[in-house]
């Protein structure tokens, strides 16, 4: 597939037909991630939406070198026009956390508990920055004022246990954003938080990204981090990319059924407190086997008898305006609509 | 840069002014000041010194020497009116200053071997473990290859090659205990490595020994301190099995070891052969154990 976008500038990350798959211990190959392109512009904000184990974690993964030994990559994942996979450890050493940044899922893990929340923010910009531990140290201090913790100089000395949830996700915030990136991988930053904190994160991480021009890759399967942070959106299923566009379209106009059944599912404010939340039935697939046709077919409300069989390519169509539009479904798009209820979500 | 939040700040504030205050702290201050609060640690520590001051200054200040024999003052039991506090042996060589002359041997070999031995073994088992794959194999297979070794027939060859000296006695029984230390570092290493702390340090571009002596390393401390307060008396032990077989010091020359295993054969005739210089052994084993004890909790930032 081509993803031709509409913009002419040179993306700040532009992956093209990646493939993740792990071995098994018993020789078995798990496809993690299947033929997955996208591109990110500088200042964005691209979601990457789907359930556990539709491979959006491990796109991430990938993008940044952490792949597990006995987990293999296809296809290229560029970074200002240089690949980042197969890249020797030095040279990756150099573009990650000083370019390229990551926000892990849980603070409370991704922390050393044996240092200082100092220590570790002062370390990324000794490495990359060469600072003294003086400049490193002050720098720290005004990353975490800029993340808005609370007397920060005082706190900053502090060990990582020391902190609470949402606070610890702001260190990690600081952290990231040590060395100013171009682009910053969010991995599911929200999940293990609060819902009052989460609200937080996200306007801490629009406020961040307005002020410095960062891109941002938000990880989720939140649709209400998405539609209050994201300019485009990536629906990923089975490993495999299932719609992609603007938030605003996916969100008004989705086209497929899996996006459908994902906003579906949000509750809604307007409903009867006894209405029951709609699920989308079943589990999504183990990832073993390849299937032939749909990954979703079994799940599929929409699902048509060649469904199983034959695989819809991932096509661009253009609705009115000229933004990229794609999506893998043989289901016209006519026929959706008013097969199910589009547009009542959200 | 960005608009202050007042709502957030507040709830921020709130923890903030309920911790207790450690500003201008740096680690290695805290950690003293949380071992300082552990009196059993404190204690062990003066004891520990004392011994240490004794052996070594002790000799120079007492009238014999460890090798004199007095044919007039034989197997003498400990009295202050004799002047031999510790008493005697049957060759009428006093055993307070053999006692703290064979400390200066089984201090310096516990000590300096169990260094030797952590220093081996957490780097062997933090690359291995770090590494994994077929680094990891070589390494450990390199160390079940050596527990295939009998360290005695290593022994034997090194001092009839090298002759005998002190620090080969050292350098022999560390050669072998490290291979213990590098598997148990190993182990703590495979499950560290999985931790997600590990990967975001990964994803900040941080390389690999960095990681390692700044991320795992510490994380190990516990285990490491734990292993090693064990391994101080088992290395003093080794040294008096190598020194009883002839491998090790040799007469008039002594250490713990050998005193208690001479006094061991005597304990019916002379106690006092075995007791002095099993309480120094004691005492010093329990001194290490709760230092070590002390040490771990002092640098876990969890335990307050």
């Amino acid at each position: 597939m081509s993803v031709a976008h509409h913009s002419n500038a040179t993306p700040l990350i532009e992956v093209d037909h990646l493939a993740v798959s792990f071995t098994t211990p018993n020789g078995g190959v798990v496809e993690a991630v299947r033929d997955v392109s996208f591109k990110l512009h500088k200042g964005k904000t691209l979601g990457i939406v789907g359930e556990s184990g539709s491979g959006k974690s491990q796109t991430a993964l990938s993008i940044m070198g952490l792949l597990p030994p006995n987990g293999f990559v296809n296809g290229s994942a560029r970074y200002d026009g240089r690949d980042l996979l197969g890249m020797p450890a030095a040279e990756l050493n150099r573009i990650r956390g000083d370019r390229v940044a990551m926000i892990f899922q849980d603070p409370m893990t991704a922390l050393n508990p044996f240092l200082t929340i100092e220590r570790q923010m002062t370390e990324v910009l000794q490495l990359h920055r060469k600072m003294s531990r003086k400049q490193a140290f002050e720098r720290a201090v005004q990353m975490c004022e800029a993340v808005r913790i609370a007397d920060a100089r005082r706190r900053i000395k502090m060990y990582p246990h020391e902190f609470s949830g949402g606070m610890l996700q702001r260190v990690m915030i600081a952290m990231a954003l040590l060395c100013e990136p171009d682009v910053l991988i969010a991995d599911e930053p929200t999940t293990a938080l609060d819902v009052t904190v989460q609200a937080q994160i996200i306007e801490l991480l629009r406020d961040l990204q307005r002020d410095l021009g960062t891109a941002i890759i938000l990880i989720t399967h939140d649709m209400g981090v998405v539609a209050s942070l994201c300019d485009d959106v990536m629906v990923m299923y089975g490993g495999r990319t299932m719609e992609y566009g603007s938030a605003q379209q996916i969100f008004e106009q989705p086209t497929h059924p899996y996006t459908i059944g994902l906003l579906d599912a949000l509750p809604h404010l307007d409903d009867d407190c006894d209405t029951p939340l709609r699920a989308i039935a079943g589990n999504p697939p183990s990832g073993g086997a390849a299937v032939p046709g749909c990954a979703f077919a079994p799940r599929c409300t929409q699902a048509q008898a060649h469904c199983g069989e034959v695989r819809p390519e991932l096509l661009a169509f253009n609705r009115a305006d000229e933004t990229l539009r794609l999506r893998a479904c043989h289901v016209p798009i006519i026929e959706l609509q008013s097969a199910t209820r589009v547009g009542s979500a959200v | 840069m960005a608009t202050p939040n007042t709502e957030i700040a507040a709830v921020s504030q709130t923890p903030a002014s309920t911790q207790p205050d450690p500003s201008g702290d740096s680690p290695a201050r805290y950690a003293w000041r949380r071992f300082a609060q552990n009196r059993a640690a404190l204690v062990s520590c003066a004891i520990l010194g004392f011994i240490i001051i004794a052996c070594f200054l002790g000799p120079l200040v007492l009238p014999y020497g460890f090798e004199d024999t007095d044919w007039l003052a034989i197997s003498l039991p400990p009295g202050f009116a004799n002047m031999h506090w510790f008493g005697t042996d049957e060759l009428g060589r006093d055993l307070l200053v053999r006692t703290l002359i064979g400390g200066r041997i089984s201090l310096e070999v516990g000590l300096l071997g169990t260094a030797l031995t952590v220093v081996i073994g957490v780097a062997w088992g933090t690359i291995a473990g770090y590494a994994g794959g077929k680094v990891d194999a070589v390494m450990m297979r390199i160390v079940d290859m050596m527990y295939a070794i009998p360290y005695m027939l290593i022994a034997i060859l090194m001092m009839t090659l090298f002759g005998r000296a002190f620090y080969l006695v050292v350098l022999t029984i560390s050669l072998f205990s490290w291979i213990d230390m590098a598997r148990v570092v190993r182990g703590q290493t495979l499950t560290l490595k999985k931790r997600e702390f590990i990967d975001a340090a990964r994803a900040t571009g941080v390389p690999a020994g960095i990681i390692i002596w700044r991320h795992i390393v510490p994380n190990l401390l516990g285990v490491v301190i734990i292993y090693a307060t064990v391994t101080v008396p088992g290395i003093i032990l080794t040294e008096s099995v190598l020194s009883f077989l002839g491998l090790g010091v040799q007469e008039p020359m002594t250490s713990w070891g050998v005193l208690i295993a001479d006094g061991t054969s005597k304990m019916e005739v002379r106690p006092w052969l075995l007791a002095f210089p099993g309480v120094f052994l004691v005492a010093t084993l329990y001194c290490t154990n709760y230092i070590g004890d002390a040490l771990r909790d002092a640098f876990d930032p969890k335990v307050q």
